[in-house]
């Protein structure tokens, strides 16, 4: 139990050895509990589902084998960000980086490199692998360029143990809040360090809390938006799972800064394993007494409920996410009035989301000035982007604000895997738009994005290359909000469902140019018209892809062609006379008979009868048959 | 009252502080469209339609819910608050079922007034997919046809909010959302009580009452039936409004010149029943005190909070006056003592009452309504003021035009206490005029009891008649029903007789009353006009209790005896079912 | 989407019904109890048919019709029970675009079922789900709640075959 502030930096200093050889790389420091190495080993959601924990139990028990257990750590961690390499495992303290390992690797690991010291090569991150040097995890390109503050403790620490957090200064920026600081300081601080909202719209933080501390002293909430549903983002939940107490910690000094004692993190149910930290973390915290009543012995008292959500993307508007938590429907309410003066359960209420509360204790401890000195002008600080799609790097990465485009996916996401070139690049998910190739070097940041008709959205960022039909993706955009429209007002309710079949109609065939004007006018009804920010921002993918990608459009309405090759129902299979055998193999796989051809003699394929299942494609050995 | 200066479209107005900016137009004289919103009831900007420009502002504003600020430029009619009107109707348009000219809401439709008003020119412009809607005609009162809802939600609020039922929600979700009951089923299978609220709060023809009228035809038009029709104490005070007459006026005597118009052997008046049951309910009120057994009495006119009752509030049963409702009281007594006395055989009468309910269709074939047993209803059809007005237009009977008549003999004279039934309070006030009487043994000097008055959700008063202190609480709409009830239950409130309407403000803001759009509800205080006609016809009677009524005094003389005595118990009397939810 | 109601009968077992009525007890006062007691309900019955949300409107002292209404708006309850073998394919955007697209429709051709459906026979049950955060994986399928990442169409036999 820590009751005092003296407490608290005692905690710290007893538990920062541990944890100390996993800054940087190839600082050794002991302990004096005679660990030689820390390994650490990813349990995010990404790493767990290739299995990872099943590797971790075969690391143990070669360790024991060994019988090196006691000069071993083997810390379960948050993600890494780079998902995709998973499961992940890092050595410390020289920083070595293992991707894709297996239960089987491990012997080899534990008696190569555990015991003896000689790391195993093959086993290694391919880009750590220079000649006969092994670059550490830092030293890598996709982590070289990276400014971890969001994400700093994930990877580092063991989420599910308080004093890991406490040892890299977890709850003092708290202690320095409430105990140093009047709630004014504390807003303006935040105020003064820029920090804007990483969830959407990027209103101002400081702002929010301002709004809210000024209403009346009363019942006032903190609450926390972790329903992360922008598919393809996924920083919230890394947070989440590898740093949970960041957030908690935050929500206090929300808390005592607007004046409220009660906080409610809303996460989604899909994320098991972040709900598991957070319980977890919850109860740690409250046990340690850096959550409960009386924090520090100062009198102030903060509590947090958790909440999860039930699969409805538009929870994560801040008043739907409110009516949801009342236990109604996840409708969202008119605003005015916002959620500061009248939120929930009536009350005044802040909702920041998980990225942006991770942000806090940093900015508390470091000063405004600190986190105001990264980032452009009017974006401070870094922000997490989740590198998806057509990109080498599938993962996490956080960049200082600013960066350039070209730098996250060329550099840090290792550019489009296949010799494929890029097309684009979505960001802000169903609310936001596709940025172009020729748009590359534009710094990433919030009004850089708006003034191209995208969004910084929560940050997922998914690549397309040449395959991807522009039409196609505006489409499968649409379909993701005519399934997530709440349904309560007209304009997204029924105009995107409207929005939906006009692309349906042009992807089909049928379009015509007044469906492309039409879209256009239907666009920018629903945008003005619709009562949340999910409808106001639902016509952005197909505003921003008309808007760069408009010969696409016009393409299939005037051509009936998909450029791409990607909407069935305009492409034609044709079999290359030049090419063809004649050796029938085709024809015989074809499940509706459509292909027909003497025996050594170019084929022919009817396109009326052909269904487009692709067999033939896969079928021939010559590479005969293409789409068109 | 603090007051803030706003522009509207380029002038200023003093509106008050808190204000939505559609109260601040309407002060300037400008009605916002509106589709979702219910004054009070419903107020949740769903529809989009009463966007309005508001300087600075980022987006459109809803003016149903956006309260004024001090110096806000509101722009009402600007060529992009007008396009995105049209839009939002055609948008609406293509999920609504538009068959239009048979609508039964053609010419009280709000969407298609509004397509008129705002100049939608293309109904079809953004035709497309639709979800098959629901359809729901299982109960004896309402049909629900989902492929004309427009998913404003007023009937959920009406029910949910307004009554505190809340049986018919807003279910699925995005495209996919419709109005209905859980699991899709029938509303019958529900704790529905059938007030009918949620038709009148619905713009369009998704809901309305079934409608009984060409049974009534066939009736009428059937040699070998005596057709015999009542009216309700309150839709003399609301029926004109079918025929575009303004909201207040009293038009008893050109409704019964029509009525004799359309046909019907008899034309009555139900105030006289009214009176009927406040000698029984009296009568029974007396004996329970005295027996300090059941109580408080509850009332039993409103079929829709006896069904309430029944459901939500089973243990209150007991308490339930036993009295017939006027309704059926008429119905029992026409084929009974009536028939008798005109030679008639009471299969052969078609008795028909002309309501402000859709409960009372309901009520119509409950156990224990047939007087006469062996498969015949006290009432055979119950139909709505709405439905009346429709028989009255089919007919081409130039309503406005008519010249006053008189209710037929012998069921023509009401007291001005039978007339007051049809507001909240009214019976209350009634049943007190003659309680009071019969225990203190002298007249009162004054008839009015001002406390039980007014569309207060719920109201109390002590009265002392001699030494006898009379506890009594009023309340309607089933909410505030609730609210009572509870209180009652758990103690707080200490009640000997209790008055509840189904219907908040009673049976003049029935669920079979004339439907009044949004706009109307949201300019004038309906209730207040509605029931005025009722209070103002009592003050100018001479006859204002019901135990003066000297046609109910030849009831008892010639059939039922005294009041509560073992005829009129086989008679006027029923009992009731623990539904349960 | 509209919620496939079930064609399975309901079959309480009194354990069941104990944890529900402890359920209820415990949320009876909280504010907002609804979600927490439906996500309660759900991991008690698997789905949450009329019966229970009947349940838990007279436990609560809501309409049933509100339980429902809140029910069905959430993707994640469920009115119809999972099947044996409970597969899902994820139609996230990160995989999509690496083509769970045709997940999607080998899955909905083996199993002979749609999206949200149990197959008559109980043995399967299909779900076309939202982002699971395994991007790094695309496209994912899960079976019975073991992830499958990085698969394609042609796997699909084999991977549901070892759960039968």
């Amino acid at each position: 139990m820590i009751t005092n502030i003296e407490q608290l930096i005692a905690r710290r200093d007893q538990y920062a050895p541990t944890v100390a050889m996993r800054h940087g790389h190839g600082h050794f420091v002991d302990a004096g509990d005679g660990i030689r190495k820390n390994v650490l080993i990813c349990g995010g959601t990404g790493c767990t589902s290739s299995n990872s924990m099943t590797v971790r139990d075969a690391l143990v028990a070669e360790l024991r084998l060994a019988g090196i257990e006691d000069e071993i750590k083997v810390v379960t961690t948050g993600c890494f960000g780079l998902c995709a390499l998973g499961p992940i495992m890092i050595v410390y303290p020289e920083g070595t980086f293992y991707s894709k390992v297996k239960p089987e690797d491990m012997k080899e690991i534990v008696t190569e490199h555990l015991v003896k010291g000689n790391p195993v090569r093959h086993l290694l991150y391919r880009e750590t692998v220079k000649g006969d040097d092994i670059l550490a995890l830092d030293q890598t390109p996709f982590y070289a360029k990276q400014k971890r503050v969001a994400l700093r403790n994930c990877g580092v620490i063991d989420p599910e143990c308080i004093n890991e957090y406490i040892a890299m200064d977890g709850y003092q920026a708290l202690a320095k809040a409430i105990t140093t600081m009047t709630p004014k300081e504390v807003i303006k601080t935040v105020l003064d360090s820029g920090i804007r909202g990483r969830g959407g719209a990027g209103f101002p933080t400081g702002r929010k809390w301002s709004f809210a501390e000024a209403q009346p002293a009363g019942k006032k909430y903190v609450v926390c938006n972790a329903d992360e549903g922008d598919p393809g983002a996924f920083m919230d939940r890394s947070v989440l799972e590898g740093d949970p107490h960041a957030v908690l910690e935050a929500m206090a000094i929300a808390g005592y800064a607007i004046g409220a004692d009660e906080g409610y993190i809303y996460v989604r149910a899909e994320y098991p394993i972040a709900v598991n930290r957070l319980e977890i973390a919850i109860k740690q915290a409250e046990e340690e007494g850096v959550l409960g009543n009386n924090i520090f012995g100062t009198g102030f008292n903060f509590k947090i409920t958790l909440r999860l959500g039930a699969g409805a993307f538009v929870c994560g508007e801040e008043t739907a996410l409110l009516t949801s938590i009342e236990g109604n429907r996840g409708e969202p309410r008119p605003r005015p009035p916002f959620p500061a003066v009248k939120g929930l359960f009536g009350k005044p209420t802040i909702i920041n989301n998980v990225e942006t509360l991770a942000n806090i204790a940093q900015i508390i401890l470091n000063g405004p000035e600190w986190f105001a000195s990264m980032g452009t002008e009017r974006s401070k600080g870094t922000k997490v982007f989740a590198l998806g799609g057509k990109i080498t790097n599938t993962g996490l990465v956080e960049v200082p604000m600013g960066t350039t485009l070209r730098e996250v996916v060329e550099e840090i996401g290792g550019g489009v895997p296949n010799g494929k070139k890029f097309k684009a690049a979505q960001t802000g998910g169903p609310s936001g738009g596709c940025i172009p190739a020729d748009l590359i070097d534009t710094p990433i940041d919030y009004d850089n994005l708006t003034a191209i008709g995208s969004m910084m959205g929560s940050g997922g960022l998914i690549v397309m290359d040449e395959d991807d039909c522009m039409v196609d993706i505006a489409k499968f955009f649409l379909e993701f909000t005519v399934d997530e429209s709440c349904g309560k007002c007209v304009p997204c309710r029924v105009g995107t469902m409207r929005l939906l079949e006009t692309l349906e109609k042009i992807t089909d065939g049928n379009g015509t140019m007044e469906d492309i004007a039409k879209l256009e006018e239907l666009s920018e009804y629903i945008k003005s018209a619709s009562l949340c920010a999910l409808g106001q921002t639902a016509p952005n993918p197909v505003l921003s892809t008309l808007r760069f990608f408009r010969d696409e459009y016009i393409a299939h309405v005037v051509d009936k062609t998909c450029p791409a090759h990607a909407c069935k129902n305009l492409m034609k299979y044709k079999i290359i006379a030049d090419k063809c055998k004649g050796c029938t193999a085709c024809a015989r796989k074809c499940p509706v008979g459509a292909i027909t051809g003497a025996i050594r003699a170019p084929h022919t394929i009817d396109t009326e009868k052909c269904i487009k299942c692709g067999v033939c494609i896969s079928t021939c050995k010559f590479g005969a048959i293409v789409k068109d | 009252m603090d007051m803030v200066t706003v522009k509207i479209n380029g002038r200023e107005y003093e509106v008050p502080a808190g204000s939505k900016i559609i109260d601040a137009a309407r002060i300037a004289k400008i009605d916002i469209p509106t589709l979702c919103y219910l004054k009070d009831v419903n107020e949740i900007g769903a529809c989009r339609l009463c966007l309005v420009e508001v300087k600075g502002a980022r987006g459109l504003m809803a003016a149903c819910v956006t309260e004024v600020t001090n110096g806000m430029e509101i722009y009402t009619n600007t060529p992009k608050v007008q396009a995105s009107r049209k839009t939002n109707l055609e948008l609406i348009l293509s999920t609504h079922k538009k068959e239009c000219l048979s609508c039964i809401r053609s010419g009280s439709c709000e969407l298609q007034k509004l397509c008129r008003d705002l100049g939608v020119t293309d109904e079809n412009r953004f035709a497309g997919k639709n979800v098959e809607g629901l359809k729901d005609e299982s109960t004896a009162f309402l049909v629900r046809d989902n492929d004309k809802c427009i998913l404003c939600r007023r009937c959920v609020a009406a029910c949910k909010n307004m009554q505190g039922i809340g049986v018919i929600e807003a279910l699925n979700r995005g495209f996919d959302t419709q109005i209905g009951s859980a699991f899709d089923q029938p509303l019958a299978a529900t704790s529905c009580v059938s007030c009918g609220q949620c038709i009148v709060a619905c713009p369009v023809g998704a809901l309305h009452e079934k409608d009984d009228t060409d049974k009534v035809w066939d009736a009428i038009n059937d040699p070998t039936k005596h057709v015999a029709i009542c009216t309700a104490p309150s839709i003399r005070a609301t029926i004109g409004e079918c025929f575009g007459i303004e909201p207040g006026v009293d038009t008893e005597g050109k409704m019964v010149a029509a009525l004799k118009r359309l046909g019907f052997d008899g034309v009555y008046d139900m105030n006289l029943t009214a009176d009927l049951t406040i000698m029984e309910e009296a009568t029974e009120f007396l004996g329970r005190m005295k027996e300090g057994k059941n109580l408080p009495l509850i009332t039993s006119c409103s079929p829709g909070w006896i069904k309430y009752c029944e459901h939500y509030f089973p243990e209150f049963t007991e308490n339930l006056s036993t009295c017939k409702s006027p309704q059926q009281m008429f119905g029992a007594m026409y084929k009974t003592y009536y028939a008798r006395k005109r030679g008639l055989d009471p299969a052969d009468i078609v008795f028909v009452s002309a309501i402000p309910c859709t409960a009372k269709k309901f009520e119509v074939r409950r156990p224990g309504q047939s007087a006469v047993g062996a498969g015949i209803y006290d009432v055979d059809y119950a139909i709505t003021t709405r439905e009346l007005g429709r028989m009255i237009e089919k007919a081409g009977i130039n309503y406005k035009a008519l010249d006053d008549e008189a209710f037929d003999q012998p069921f023509d004279i009401g007291s001005g206490a039978g007339a007051i039934f049809g507001a909240t309070g009214g019976v209350m006030e009634a049943a007190l005029r003659t309680a009071a009487e019969v225990i203190l043994g002298t007249k009162l000097e004054k008839l009015e009891f001002e406390e039980v008055r007014g569309t207060a959700p719920i109201k109390t008063a002590t009265y002392k008649l001699g030494d006898i202190e009379v506890r009594v609480a009023v309340a309607s709409g089933t909410k505030n029903a609730k609210e009572l009830l509870n209180k009652v239950k758990s103690g707080e409130l200490a009640v000997d007789f209790i008055e509840i309407m189904a219907c908040p403000g009673g049976c003049i803001n029935g669920g079979g009353q004339p439907v009044q759009s949004a706009a109307t509800k949201a300019s004038i205080d309906l209730k207040a006009a509605r029931s005025s006609i009722l209070y103002n016809a009592d003050k100018k009677m001479e006859l204002r209790k019901s135990h003066e009524n000297l046609a109910v005094k030849k009831l008892y003389d010639e059939f039922l005896g005294e009041p509560g005595s073992h005829t009129a118990h086989e008679v006027l009397h029923t009992h009731y079912i623990k539904r349960g939810l | 989407m509209k919620k496939k109601m079930t064609t399975v009968a309901f079959n309480d077992t009194p354990e069941q019904a104990e944890q529900l009525n402890a359920l209820i007890a415990k949320y009876k006062n909280v504010e907002g109890n609804l979600m927490p007691v439906l996500q309660g309900a759900q991991d008690i019955y698997g789905y949450l048919p009329l019966e229970v949300q009947k349940t838990i409107a007279l436990g609560l002292g809501v309409s049933v019709s509100e339980v429902y209404g809140v029910a069905s708006f959430y993707s994640q309850f469920s009115f119809n029970p999972k099947g044996k073998v409970s597969i899902a394919v994820c139609l996230g955007t990160a995989c999509y675009v690496k083509g769970s697209g045709k997940l999607h429709e080998k899955c909905m051709e083996i199993t002979g079922i749609g999206a949200g459906d149990i197959s008559p026979d109980g043995r399967f049950s299909y779900d076309a789900t939202r982002c699971i955060g395994a991007c790094g994986l695309a496209p994912v399928m899960t079976v019975n709640g073991d992830v499958y990442g990085r698969i394609t169409p042609a796997e699909i036999d084999g991977i549901i075959a070892k759960y039968l």
